[in-house]
């Protein structure tokens, strides 16, 4: 059924701390965090309910649609 | 350290029991937060003049667009202090679990002061999802000090359910009201073999000094210094208070009299 198929998508949508945002198809964690300007030995990042502990893999971890990521890190408290 | 007390003998000012929590010493028993202060400038110089070695921190998101609240890591050498993130905010055993495991995340410990808190008004504890939250944690490793109120009750079933250190408070959080029931505070501390660390509800050095009186292992503290309206001295105010305190604990105070004693010899008056 060539013609009715979908294109290859371009974006992938994410929620990224309850906001939702959109990165190029393709895109890994490392590059997401590289254009928000975060340092990834200074924050913690769960990937749907799931902490990943190995910052190395990082680069490895391609984003996908739907993926709700949070982002963070330690701030003043007591 | 102020010159004069090198001269003392040290038995005067040696503590004959080392601040010991989980196997792990502690330089001092004094420990600060690191919310709530003007500027981090100010924040670094209260904890350096308080003398403290542990800080705590606490989990949040970062903040994507904007950035004005950067991670307080730019700021606090994780090499010169021994951070322990908090789960304040949880008001779940669920929210709280998760917080602790993004924080040792972080690959700096596994150490984690707990919080559920039960009530947004008072911010006392909900202390059956604090147990809860401790069994698990403490089942997956984590050193558990646990902030609770001043039921001895929740104190025993917190030290069984795995807490390395139990914290009740003195009065609510950011209250300032000083130690509402020194009785219960001694009993806990008297009936518990893990540390025991008040936390929260000491507003000024007097109230610390009063703390550490009743024998417990040390206290934390953040709104007594962080509000404070010169927080680096009153850092060293409190430094000294907790100081002050444990020394007179370990002097053991005078009994109390409800009739005077004279101080002075009752003979070799002159005769009138």
């Amino acid at each position: 059924m060539i013609g009715t198929e979908t294109p290859p998508a371009t974006v992938t949508l994410l929620t990224v701390n309850g906001d939702a945002r959109q990165v190029p198809a393709g895109s890994t964690l490392a590059e997401l965090l590289a254009s928000l300007d975060l340092d990834p030995r200074l924050v913690v990042v769960e990937r749907n309910g799931t902490i990943l502990r190995d910052r190395a893999s990082f680069g490895r971890v391609v984003l996908d649609d739907s993926d709700t990521l949070e982002i963070v890190h330690f701030v003043g408290g007591g | 350290m102020m010159g004069h007390t090198d001269v003392l003998p040290p038995q005067a000012s040696t503590d004959p029991h080392p601040f010991v929590i989980a196997d792990r010493e502690f330089r001092s028993r004094l420990m600060v937060g690191t919310g709530k202060y003007a500027s981090n400038e100010q924040m670094i110089d209260a904890i350096e003049a308080s003398g403290a070695e542990v800080v705590t921190v606490a989990v949040r998101r970062v903040d994507l667009d904007r950035k004005k609240d950067e991670g307080i890591l730019h700021h606090l050498d994780p090499a010169q202090f021994f951070l322990l993130a908090n789960t304040a905010g949880c008001y779940t055993a669920a929210e709280a679990i998760r917080y602790a495991r993004l924080a040792r995340a972080a690959g700096f410990n596994e150490w984690v002061k707990l919080e559920v808190i039960g009530d947004q008004q008072t911010l006392l504890p909900d202390t059956v999802g604090l147990l809860e939250a401790t069994k698990t944690l403490a089942g997956e490793g984590f050193k558990v000090m646990a902030y609770t109120n001043d039921d001895l009750i929740t104190a025993l079933r917190l030290e069984e359910a795995g807490a390395v250190a139990v914290m009740p408070l003195a009065s609510p959080i950011g209250s300032g009201l000083g130690m509402l029931n020194p009785y219960a505070i001694r009993t806990i501390k008297q009936r518990l073999s893990v540390p025991v660390i008040v936390d929260a509800g000491v507003g000024t050095a007097s109230d610390a000094c009063i703390v550490m009186e009743q024998g417990v292992d040390g206290i934390l503290m953040n709104t007594g210094i962080a509000a404070a309206s010169d927080p680096v001295r009153m850092a060293t105010a409190m430094r000294q208070a907790v100081e002050a305190g444990r020394l007179a604990y370990l002097a053991g105070r005078m009994p109390r009299r409800e009739v005077a004693v004279p101080s002075s010899p009752t003979t070799g008056m002159l005769s009138s």
